[in-house]
């Protein structure tokens, strides 16, 4: 078992990609995932290199470091190193840039996400397409109003509250992150997401869900004694399935 | 070897705080072996800590004799407090204050530490300190449960959870108390290393054990000062009505918390960026001493010139420099604007280059050098073993868009057990048998030596448990397992699923931990031992060129009258080995002329 562990970072990515990584359902996750796994790639290179110099170096014949050695013993490595570390700093910043440095696609659809101890809520914006008000001295999870939603407010009349996040599959969803209480961590694995909810903050956060399924949300941010229990499912369905979803929904609101 | 144990007031600055046997001593040996030993009780408290910690998550339906069942609270109070031992009392404590006061003015030929007084003060404040931290336990609601790094608004309202109440603050007031006991210290530290060299003891000749402690204590003073004013301003959020870190329309178990912060409108981000300009500077002051000290006892039993030795100054100082321009990597997903993301990665990657350029001047070091294996040495290469497998996943979590992934899942987890944690403590197990006849030897009794045979064991046992426990993190942290859950099963949704797949290796994970805690036994069962029937060290065990091996110099700095003052000085910089055919001649940085075996 240990050995299989010392040796499975190393080796398993090239027998099965990534078996040790959860599905891939989201579009910018492909990219990702491969230069996580080039990067997990070279590191176990790298690992298995210095302990082999390591293990050689100590069982070999003693002899003097000449001047010439001593010079291909630290430029060489460290200029191979340094042009390394740039390439995978540059490609990582190409990823991280797209995903991040933009906004959302005009046409995403919006959903505002809210954590509270130890629960997470998604509010549709209904027809209008507009966020009602929320207040915090509104905010009463056993009176049915988690986010504090203020009924008075013309735009919130058709907003809907869920306990899941339902979402249509290959349209580009803009998720806005807000906390009630304390910090909290937006993280969905398989959508290989990963953001925190800051209270007095709303954080914006985008992607494309790409394959239909039930998936774990995660906090992922230590939030009190209930921490390890803050999940709630993220169900990626059809277009079809998705209209039907909202319709139910608000049929069930309007009742 | 006898001595007169009695100070001559001549020399020393007071005759009643000099006295080495006192409790409150202010001879810096005795300083050095109170710290180490303070460490000991912490690194006992925190292991056995972190091991129910294992136990819980494996078995979780399993009740604590004298206890009863393992809360989510209490899981929670127990990542606390392992986190905040091992972090502050032991990686800081041990390395710099422990081992620094011991060797570190003898390393430099000087007779003592530059505040003796101050540094006593030091001492005895970190064991409030550390009190008051355990303390914490028997506060109404228990121990605080928001980890060491006490993100607020969880640590700025009491109501958020338990423990968060009396219990946080007295964390508080145990890490203001280890703030000002640690600012006092590197004070301490960096004077005596820029007053204090004794004649001849020029920059570049300081071994780099003394390049490692100066380092770390520039950074102490930084980041303590800081983490300092957070703690009062954090203290200030929960009792004064103020809100740095609380913002407008903070609603706490259905109570709005505006009425108590006033109309402030603070920022939890403030604490996070506040918190890691201390705390990323924190865990460079718990390895740089290490990182100094492998490369001395790399190259005593090599019988080496360290391979480039001004490099190695120098990439000591840029780590130091560059681990303050990099605690925004702790926040890539906390909020931060993206392009904020950006600079941190690239100043993050960037300390990639000198940290390779120290480990590659260690396998320089002891290429082909056919050393001698004694457990201090087996330490060090160890040290170089796990600082470059914990190192290597570095750059990985350092790039944003895989942080985004990996950011607090047991893959971090991995990461800093094995360089901070596993790597820091090799480095104090290797400075123990190296140094331990400086430890146990006093004026009236002589140094001894650990046992060889035990410390293989214990070696061994060491470095298979460390890797059996914390390599498998990643793969479970690759699988999406995340940190700071109080259990791993039972878990309701497809949640539940997702933590399923990992748990053999989880269990796998608790046997490692078991087999690391229990191959600790043959070290204690060492120290104990040893201490009282270990073989003598005589002068200059290792043969050794760094000061503090200076015969008699041990005697002088006790003030002995016998011993008159003498004019230490210094001829050549450290590790002057003769690099060829005879191992065994080497030049003292005490002796003017060669001296051969």
């Amino acid at each position: 078992m240990t050995f299989a562990s010392i040796s499975g970072l190393s080796l398993s990515p090239q027998l099965s990609p990534g078996w040790f990584l959860p599905m891939d359902a989201s579009s910018h996750g492909p990219a990702l995932d491969r230069h996580l796994l080039l990067n997990l790639w070279i590191a176990g290179g790298l690992l298995a290199l210095v302990h082999l110099v390591l293990l050689v170096g100590l069982l070999a014949r003693r002899k003097g470091l000449g001047k010439r050695s001593a010079r291909a013993a630290e430029i060489l490595p460290l200029g191979f190193l340094v042009l390394l570390f740039v390439g995978l700093t540059v490609q990582a910043e190409i990823l991280w840039a797209a995903a991040r440095y933009t906004g959302p696609d005009p046409a995403a659809l919006q959903v505002e996400v809210t954590g509270m101890q130890f629960a997470w809520y998604f509010r549709y914006p209904g027809e209008d397409a507009r966020f009602g008000r929320t207040e915090p001295k509104l905010v009463a999870p056993a009176e049915g109003n988690p986010v504090g939603l203020d009924r008075g407010d013309e735009a919130g009349r058709d907003d809907l509250v869920a306990a899941e996040l339902v979402l249509p599959e290959g349209r580009p969803v803009d998720l806005r992150l807000r906390a009630v209480d304390v910090i909290h961590g937006f993280a969905v694995p398989e959508m290989r997401l990963k953001q925190n909810a800051v209270p007095g903050q709303t954080i914006h956060l985008h992607f494309t869900p790409t394959v239909a399924g039930t998936y774990a949300i995660l906090c992922t941010q230590l939030c009190g004694s209930g921490h390890y229990r803050m999940q709630a499912n993220l169900r990626v369905v059809s277009p079809d399935d998705f209209e039907k979803w909202l319709a139910s929904k608000r049929s069930g609101a309007a009742q | 070897m006898s001595a007169n144990p009695t100070p001559n007031p001549a020399q020393s600055r007071s005759s009643a705080t000099q006295k080495p046997r006192s409790l409150f001593s202010a001879d810096h040996r005795t300083i050095g072996r109170q710290y180490l030993l303070l460490a000991l009780v912490a690194v006992a408290v925190g292991t056995v800590l972190s091991l129910l910690m294992r136990l819980h998550l494996t078995w979780p339906d399993r009740v604590l004799p004298f206890h009863g069942p393992i809360l989510p609270e209490d899981y929670l109070a127990l990542v606390t407090f392992h986190g905040t031992l091992m972090v502050f009392f032991v990686l800081t404590t041990a390395p710099q204050n422990g081992f620094g006061n011991l060797i570190l003015p003898s390393q430099i030929g000087a007779r003592g530490m530059a505040f003796p007084r101050l540094n006593c003060a030091s001492f005895w404040l970190t064991t409030l300190s550390m009190m008051v931290l355990l303390s914490a336990t028997f506060a109404p609601g228990g121990g605080p449960i928001s980890g060491w790094t006490a993100y607020p608004p969880l640590s700025a309202v009491a109501s958020a959870g338990p423990g968060q109440g009396m219990g946080m603050d007295l964390w508080l007031a145990s890490l203001t108390l280890f703030s000002l006991a640690t600012t006092m210290a590197s004070v301490n530290t960096l004077t005596t290393v820029v007053r204090m060299r004794c004649d001849g003891m020029t920059w570049n000749r300081l071994p780099l054990t003394v390049w490692g402690w100066f380092t770390a204590a520039l950074l102490s003073l930084l980041a303590f000062s800081v983490l300092l004013a957070a703690l009062v301003l954090l203290f200030c959020d929960r009792h004064a009505g103020t809100s740095f870190f609380v913002p407008m329309g903070d609603v706490v178990n259905g109570v709005l918390q505006d009425a108590k912060h006033g109309s402030g409108n603070g920022s939890p981000l403030l604490w996070l960026h506040l918190f890691w300009f201390f705390g990323h500077p924190e865990v460079y002051i718990a390895i740089l001493p290490g990182m100094g000290l492998t490369s001395m006892v790399l190259a005593n039993f090599a019988r080496r010139r360290i391979f480039n030795y001004n490099l190695m100054i120098a990439t000591t100082l840029l780590i130091g420099f560059l681990g303050i321009l990099v605690w925004g990597h702790h926040m890539f997903v906390a909020g931060l604007n993206p392009f904020a993301g950006t600079a941190f990665s690239i100043s993050t990657m960037a300390i990639a280059i000198p940290s390779s350029a120290k480990v590659l001047s260690w396998l320089a070091t002891i290429w082909r050098s056919r050393p001698e294996y004694r457990t201090a040495m087996l330490f060090a290469l160890g040290f170089v073993s796990l600082f470059v497998t914990g190192g290597l996943t570095g750059p990985i979590l350092a790039q944003p868009i895989l942080d985004q992934y990996l950011h607090n899942t047991f893959f971090v987890v991995a990461h800093f057990h094995l360089i901070m944690a596993m790597a820091g403590a090799f480095g104090l197990f290797s400075a123990t048998y190296y140094w331990f006849p400086q430890i146990t030897a006093t004026a009236a009794r002589p140094g001894r030596l650990m046992s060889e045979g035990l410390g293989r064991v214990h070696f061994w046992g060491t470095i298979l448990g460390a890797y059996a426990t914390f390599l498998p993190m990643h793969i479970t942290g690759l699988e999406g397992e995340p940190r700071h859950y109080a259990q791993l099963t039972g878990i309701p949704g497809q949640a539940g699923h997702l933590m399923a797949k990992p748990m053999l290796m989880q269990t796998h994970i608790t046997y490692g931990a078991i087999f690391l805690v229990l191959a600790q036994i043959p070290f204690l069962v060492n120290l104990v031992w040893s201490f009282r029937n270990g073989r003598l060290a005589g002068e200059n065990p290792w043969a050794a060129t760094t000061m503090e091996w200076k015969p008699g110099l041990f005697l002088a700095d006790l003030a002995d009258e016998t011993s008159p003052e003498e004019t230490i000085s210094v001829y050549r910089g450290p590790c002057d080995y003769r690099d060829g055919n005879n191992p065994a001649t080497f030049h003292p940085q005490w002796v003017s002329e060669s001296v051969a075996e």
